[in-house]
Order: structure tokens, then sequence, then C-alpha cells
């Protein structure tokens, strides 16, 4: 792979590429489904290809290929050679990025079982056990369950020098039982919505979830809802489970962070920010108590945004977002960090594949853990209700307004969970959200949750972020507004 | 919001270098007669082979010029095999004969592991297709060049006016050749191409977008200058309370609306209990003006005259004049309802079975501009975003409206206003349709491209506002 991605560097050098950074990769995927006791998908998938990124006539040229022959590397970087003089046609001016260190390293993601030398057998029969479970309880009208395994191996070179390669080794699962009946379609997930957890691991992390001891449990859960009050649409007290939680910081913090978004790199599709530059380090984002990070090294866990370098060659940081409920830090890559007058990129730029251009994207961004028991804090709690497991996310393209709504809710009375409620919601503003919060879960509660499908960029591209979060308490919080006026 | 003047439409490409081309359709019948071969020497009973070939290009541009620029170009096999009675998938861009052999064994491998179907279905034998042509030309031979050319002039455009443009230009061409060895042979080959603008005016936005499989279709100069003029309109947005609304839904916003409807038509989501059609077929679900179609030969749309499995495309008829009549169907579905497929299938093994993805709805003879003179009090939406599904069945839908709303009062457009959340439920709207403009082409970013009229719809629940 060196040998190809060596002699493209060289083909863009001579063809008048001041820059260039190329990614081989070799990207393998496994996919498994079932539904009501039966296979749904059973998949498997590699792609192997090379991604070359050029400086030309100070414009940006991006080509890729899966001709990985010496001639189909050549001819790729070449077209990418063009295709940053057209760029340069329509440029303002010259492209400039902070200065960046070669490294020459190797890098493979710790996990204990590889997911692709589990028999197929045992991970259908835990997912068709799952399932059945699931549809034991009466009232459950539809199950569902998947597993998900990949291994990435990318061999990444610069014309500075660097010569990286990283092997990352990615699981996740989930289960989901559904029950229509009336004028209600009702549904509970485990661990979590959308394709459960997602981590940086091997298969045992579907052995640590225990899906056949959680399967009745949410599908008993799923047919009560029908039975459960109505979310009531008041202002009042919230309390989050980590995972819904995670995909608050995912929309309300992770996003709006992004520089390229800050900077109008994507005002035509994902949106601009809040965060304008001149809220850096002068906004009150949250509460003393909320403190965020973007946490790419492996150090902070197994999450779905670790790694030891990002895809333009930077090594794996931590950066404050916000400390003590300050605002402190973007999500940068190597130019929008000269952009802004930063000494170096924190790191963030990362591509889905060989054939996509790297962009900044999130890495882990995760509330660091409060002190609170979680027994404390509902104890704590003399009025609210606590949501969890989400069930739909909106927000708007400056990331200000968001409505969330979650697959069940309690009501808390006199510190007890006193009855479960059905199509809970949540709203607000993002900055009166975050300076709202009182109370954090610890550490013992705090778990690093995977988004695996997180899309941006055109042309579009998915990737998988971390969310480290436990549960935590916000006051004042308007609820129940998904529900109005319907 | 007049429409610029001056055409510029890409119509004359000044290639200067060589461009990759598509494979020749022969070609890639070779490689799938192969991949049959080694399938049916390493024991499967029968096999299903996809050759997709793509060669896409997409120009993107902020803040007045091109930041980021790229092109892909890729061959990839994906190969089904069928032996007693389970089946399996693999897909690879790796085309040697010895990694076409691994394949092969993945996918008998993967499928043994399995315990059998039972109502696994034999490969359909050979269909006959409806032709269809949908490849231009003048399309595959934009080059770079031409669209930096086409970008520079809408940048140069927002730098005369004082505003910022961002947005992209692709075009692209791509190909799906399948067999399978009970003698089913299908081609299908396109060309694309999009222009999509926001332009800013600190603080407000506006956006204009086209989608054609012919680049000659669209106008970007005229989309730059549709979307700058409804930018300088936005600029100064004043707060107007939440409730109910009269709403003017342009065709993006009303296909980023309805198009979340799609699924809800397959047969397989019915008999899952997670349409929202369930119990509700052959009653009077929306207004009397509603007619939805899937119809891939209609003029407007794009796509494959057959489907995963390799069934040729029907045109159904899904809702007359409000009453949902008629599902979607994959093979297997339909053996279930013991109907007859319609050419709407997945690539088997999947757990969703169908959806129509060519949607038509029918449109009716009223401008935006009749919409908003008959409107005493209402908003015009551009465009909405991040539309999320609140209720399955009774369909609630959340999301913002974003890049241009406007408040109508007496006839008349007469201020920017800050954006709202809305939560309305789909199947109310389309009860409260009072006027369709006439249905096209069009485009969004949260649904695929359907033929789509504007819709003026009373009571559209606007529960939040937004801070801009």
């Amino acid at each position: 792979m060196w040998d190809l991605a060596t002699h493209s560097l060289d083909v863009a050098k001579l063809r008048g590429a001041r820059y260039a950074d190329v990614r081989v990769m070799h990207l393998r995927q496994r996919d498994l489904t079932t539904k009501n006791g039966q296979i749904g998908t059973l998949a498997q998938s590699e792609s192997i290809g090379l991604g070359i990124r050029v400086l030309a006539n100070g414009a940006w040229g991006f080509a890729s290929t899966d001709r990985l022959t010496r001639d189909g590397v050549a001819a790729c970087a070449a077209h990418a050679v063009a295709i940053g003089k057209a760029s340069a046609l329509a440029k303002r001016h010259d492209a400039t990025m902070v200065d960046e260190q070669a490294f020459v390293d190797s890098w493979q993601s710790p996990f204990v079982k590889d997911p692709f030398e589990i028999p197929l057998e045992s991970q259908l029969a835990l997912l068709l056990a799952a399932d059945a479970e699931m549809r034991r309880v009466k009232g459950v009208t539809l199950t569902e369950t998947d597993m998900q395994f990949r291994k990435i191996d990318s061999w990444f070179a610069s014309s500075i020098g660097s010569r990286i390669h990283q092997r990352k080794v990615i699981s996740g699962c989930g289960i989901v039982a559904t029950s229509f009946q009336g004028d209600e379609i009702q549904k509970r997930s485990y661990p979590n919505s959308f394709g459960g957890q997602h981590a940086l691991a091997g298969y045992e992390l579907i052995e640590s979830l225990n899906l056949l001891q959680h399967a009745p449990v949410i599908a008993e859960e799923a047919a009560a809802l029908h039975a459960a009050a109505q979310c009531p649409q008041r202002n009042g007290t919230l309390i989050l489970g980590g995972s819904q939680l995670g995909l608050q910081i995912h929309e309300s913090v992770g996003h709006p962070i992004e520089l390229d978004r800050v900077l109008g790199e994507e005002a035509n599709f994902a949106g601009t920010s809040f965060l304008t530059l001149d809220k850096l380090n002068h906004l009150r984002y949250g509460s003393d108590i909320v403190n965020v990070v973007a946490d790419a090294r492996i150090e902070h866990g197994p999450g779905l945004g670790s790694f030891a370098y990002d895809d333009e060659g930077v090594p794996a940081q931590c950066t404050d977002i916000i400390k003590d409920g300050q605002f402190r830090g973007y999500l940068s890559n190597r130019e929008t960090a000269k952009l802004i007058g930063l000494q170096r990129s924190s790191g963030t730029m990362r591509t889905e594949s060989w054939n996509r251009l790297p962009i900044i994207r999130m890495t882990n961004i995760s509330l660091r853990p409060g002190t609170w028991e979680h027994d404390d804090l509902i104890a704590d709690t003399d009025d609210g209700i606590f949501m969890e497991t989400n069930k739909s996310w909106s927000i708007d393209d400056r990331r200000y307004q968001f409505q969330f709504s979650t697959e069940i809710g309690w009501e808390i009375k006199g510190g007890k969970k006193v009855r479960m409620l059905k199509n809970p919601s949540y709203g607000g503003i993002t900055t009166e959200f975050w300076n709202s919060c009182d109370a954090v879960c610890s550490a013992k509660h705090w778990t690093l949750w995977g988004t695996p499908n997180c899309g941006k960029g055109q042309p579009m591209q998915t990737m998988g972020t971390g969310h480290g979060a436990s549960p935590a308490r916000f006051r004042n919080i308007q609820i129940g507004a998904a529900f109005s006026e319907q | 919001m007049s429409a610029a003047r001056k055409s510029n439409r890409v119509a004359a490409p000044r290639a200067k270098t060589a461009k990759t081309t598509l494979s020749d359709v022969r070609r890639q019948h070779g490689v799938i007669r192969d991949i049959l071969r080694i399938a049916k020497s390493a024991g499967a009973e029968d096999a299903e082979v996809y050759v997709d070939e793509v060669l896409d290009d997409l120009t993107r541009f902020a803040n007045n010029a091109i930041h980021q620029n790229v092109s892909e170009n890729g061959i990839t096999v994906s190969l089904r095999t069928v032996a007693d009675g389970r089946t399996a998938r693999v897909t690879t861009n790796r085309l040697d004969e010895n990694s076409l052999r691994a394949a092969v064994d993945s996918s008998l491998s993967l499928a043994a592991s399995q315990p059998k179907d039972t109502q696994l279905l034999a490969l359909p034998r050979k269909q006959r297709y409806r032709a269809v042509q949908r490849f231009s030309k003048h399309t595959a031979a934009i080059t770079p060049e031409d669209r930096a050319r086409a970008v520079r002039r809408a940048c140069d455009l927002a730098i005369q006016r004082g505003q910022i443009a961002a947005g992209i230009f692709s075009t692209g061409e791509s190909q799906t050749v399948m067999g399978n060895s009970r003698g089913l042979l299908a081609a299908y080959r396109e060309t694309h191409a999009e222009f999509s603008i926001t332009m800013q005016e600190a603080p407000a936005a506006s956006w204009a977008k086209s989608n054609a499989g012919d680049v000659r279709e669209f106008d970007p100069q005229q989309l730059a200058a549709r979307a700058s003029e409804k930018a300088h309109l936005a600029a100064d947005a004043k707060e107007i309370p939440t409730g109910k609304y009269t709403v003017i839904l342009e065709p993006a916003a009303a296909l980023d609306f309805v198009g979340f409807l799609f699924y809800d038509f397959a047969a397989t989501a019915l008999a899952d209990k997670r349409s929202c059609f369930n119990e509700r077929m052959g009653k009077a679900l929306f207004g009397k003006n509603i007619t939805i179609a899937d119809d891939v030969y209609h003029p407007l749309q794009l796509g494959a005259p057959f489907d995963g499995e390799g069934i040729p495309r029907q045109r159904v008829l899904l809702v007359d004049r409000g009453v949902p009549k008629n599902l979607v169907y994959s093979r297997r579905a339909a053996k279930i309802a013991r109907k007859s497929p319609t050419g709407h299938g997945f690539p088997l093994p999947n757990e969703y079975g169908e959806a129509p993805m060519n949607l038509v709805f029918s449109g009716g003879d009223s401008s935006v501009e009749q919409m908003i003179a008959s409107t005493d009090r209402g908003l015009l939406v551009t465009r909405i975003w991040y539309i999320r599904e609140v209720d399955p069945y009774e369909k609630i839908m959340t999301g913002m409206t974003r890049d241009g709303l406007f408040l109508v009062e007496k006839g008349k457009v007469t201020s920017a206003v800050r954006n709202f959340r809305f939560n309305q439920s789909l199947l109310e709207a389309l009860r409260n349709v009072e006027m369709l403009g006439p249905a096209i082409r069009a485009t969004g970013e949260e649904a695929f491209e359907m033929v789509m009229p504007a819709m003026k719809i009373h009571n559209f629940n606007f529960s939040e506002v937004t801070k801009f």
C-alpha cells in the first residue's frame, strides 16, 4: 500500500501540487438483522481504494479510485491536481494550513475478540434468542435485532513525510420491540435506539450487553406504553438518561462547535452555527457544573470518535469545549485553525471511506461526570420527568432551537418514580438548556455512547461519533411540546 | 422573486482533458457471466449479481469560493448465492478472479450459517423491461472547469449584491447491470446533475436548488439570482407568535414534508404494523384533491425500470382522490398477500421488503403567486429542515423552517419572519390542502426527488420560534 500511496504523492507533486495527502483504505463490514424471528439482512461487504487530496494553484482538489495499480493511482493523482487547478478558477485566496509534524506510526484499536472470527452461527443464535424473548410478550407486534461489525485499515501518507497505518475494529448491536394497538405505535429499544450501542471494540461489547436479560423488559414496556398516561405539556424539571443526553450533546454541542460550520463552509447543507468567533472564551454555554471535552484519545474510552491520528495526520487530542460552563474551544482542522489564528489543528478531520474527502467531524464529545448517585438524584427531585431512549431529534440549522422525543418517560413525585409516561418530549434553546443543568451523575453511571450514523458533507458521509454522558437534571424545561395542539 | 432574465445554462461543455467513461455494458455482462460460473462451480444452486459503476463529480463552494472539489470513480460487485433454502449477500470492489471466488465462497458460507428459510423464493427468470433513455452526453461531458466557471458566476453575483454564496454543483453518471443464473439480465444507465445554492445576507439566507438527468434542464445563474433575491427579502425578519397558520409550501418544502410518507406504502410495512395506513386502506384519509402514484416512467423521474430483484417496475396508483387504494409489493410480500409483485423490492436479503421510490403527486393549476393572492394571513415557506417523525401512526412530523419564511397578509408578502418549529400531522395536513400548484420535479435535502406541486394548507401547527 505504501508504494501506491507514495507513487500517487509523487505524481501529484510532479503535476504541480504544493501539498498532497493520500489515504488507502480497506473497509470490511458484516451486517446481521432479524425480524419477527427470521433472518432479515445477512450480508458482508468490503471496499478498498485510494483517495488523494491536493493543493494546486492555491486551491483544493480530491479524486478517488478503486484501480489500485501504479497507472490507476497515477491517473487519480493527476485528476486531483486538475480538479485543484479548476477550483482555483473560483478562489478568493490561497488555501493555507497551520504547520504539523510528520509522523511515522502504526496503531491498532484495542479489542479482545475479533468479531469476524466469532462463528456467525453463534452471532445469529444470540439475535434470534433475543428476538424470541421479545416475541413471547403479549402485545408485541414487531421484533427486530441487529449486529454490525467493521474492520477498517487506513494507510495515510502526506507530502510532509507522514506514514501512518491505523486499524480500527468496531462492533455494535441493538434490539427493538414494537407494539401496535388501537391508534398507536409504541416501541422500546435496548441498549439504545437507531441501531443500539456501538463502540471501538470487539465482540466483547456484544457479550457485555446482556441482550437476553433486557429483551423481555423492553418488550413489556413497549406493550405497557399504550396504557400509560400521556406526557403532560408544561415547564418543569427534566432528568435525561445517559443515551438521550449523549444525543443532546451531539446535536447541541458537537455540531455547533464544528469550525467549518462556524466559518460558513456548510451553510448550504448542514447549516451554520450560533457559536460565532466572538463567543469563544466569552459565552456562558452552561451552568458551572457543565464540562464538555472533545477527546479522541483512546484513554477517553473505546468511543467511535477514538483514534491515534485524524485523517489529516494530526495526533488525537483532548480539547476543552465547555469548562466550568464557559465556551472554550472548537473542532478544527489545519486549514480552519489557520483561518482563526490557532497554533494547531485540534485533530478532527475524518473520512468515511477512501472515496470521500476528510472533513471536520466530531470525535468523542463528552460531558464530564458529576458527583451525584443516580438514586440520590431521583430522591432529590420532588416533581419531574425522567426521559430515556431517543425517539426523534430535530434542531435548527444554527443549532439554537431543538426538540427531542424519547421512547419512554417516568413521572417523579416526592423523590420516587411513580408512573410510566408515553410520548415524552422536550425542547428549548441550546444555551438556556445547558445553563439550567443543576446535577450530573457520577462516573459510576457514565457511558461512552456511540452514534454510528452522523451524516454531514456533500457528497454525504456517515461517521461514528462518541458521547460520554451520565444522567443529568435540568430545571424549568419546556416539556411535551411535540404533541401540542394535536 | 422573479427569475433572472439572462440564461447561463451549462450547455456547451468545454472539455480539455480526456474523461473517464462508464464501462461498456457488454463487458459487465461478461463479468456477471464469470461470477455466475464461479458460483455454480462453488456449489450455489442459484446466484444473482449486480455490477454498479459510478463516476461522480461534485464542486462545493462557500464564502464565494470553491472550497471542496471531488471526484469519485468505482465499480462494485454485489452477489447473492442461494443454496438449500438459504441466501446471503456479499459486496466487494475487488474484481480479480481470486477475490470474486472468495466473495462467492463468503456468500455461501454466510448462507449456510443460518436456519433454512422456508419462504425463500426461487430467483426470477428473464423479464421484459420498458426502455427508458436517461443518459445525457452533455451531462457526462461536463468538466471540473465547466462547473468552476458556473460557480464563479454565481459567486460573482453574490459579491455584486453584498452577499455570500455557498452550494454545490454536481454532475455524474452511473450504471447498474444485473443478471442471475435463471437468465435474467437487466441494465440501466443514467446521468444526473444538481445545483444548489444558499445566498446569505446577514443575518438571513435563502436557497434554491434544481436536480435533473440533463444538466441543460436548469440554469445555475437563475437559481443563484432567485436565492439572492429571496435572501435580500429575508434579511429583516421579525418575530411573530406561534400558532396555526395557513402555509404556502413551495415544492421543495412540500416534498421534504410529505416525502416521509413513502415507506408507509410498502406492503411489508403494513404486515409489520408500522405503517400509518394500517386499518386505513380504502378509507377517505386525505382531501379529495390528493392523488399519489408511483411511476418511474414519468418524464420528470429518474431511475431504473427494474427493482432490486430484477422485476419490472409498474406504475401504481397509491392514493386516489384522498383514498389510499394500493400498496407496492416485493415478490415475497406479493406471495404472502396473494398479489402480483409491483417491481418495488429491495435487493435481498432484507427486512424492509419494498418501497415506492418514484412518487408522483398530482398537481393543480394554482401558481404560488395565486396562492399568495388568495391568502388573508399566512406564511410562505421556502424550505423545511431536520424533519423527524414524532408519532408514526398519526404521522406527526417535527422540523424547522429555513432559508426564507415570509408573512403573507391580505394577499401580499409583507415581511420576513423568524423561523418556526412545526409539529404537524402529515395526515391532517393532507386533509387541509386548499390549493395545488403544477407538479414539478422537486428536490430538497431530506426526501429523495419526487414530482410534487406547491401546496396551500390551512391550520398548520407551529409550536416554537427560534432566534433568527
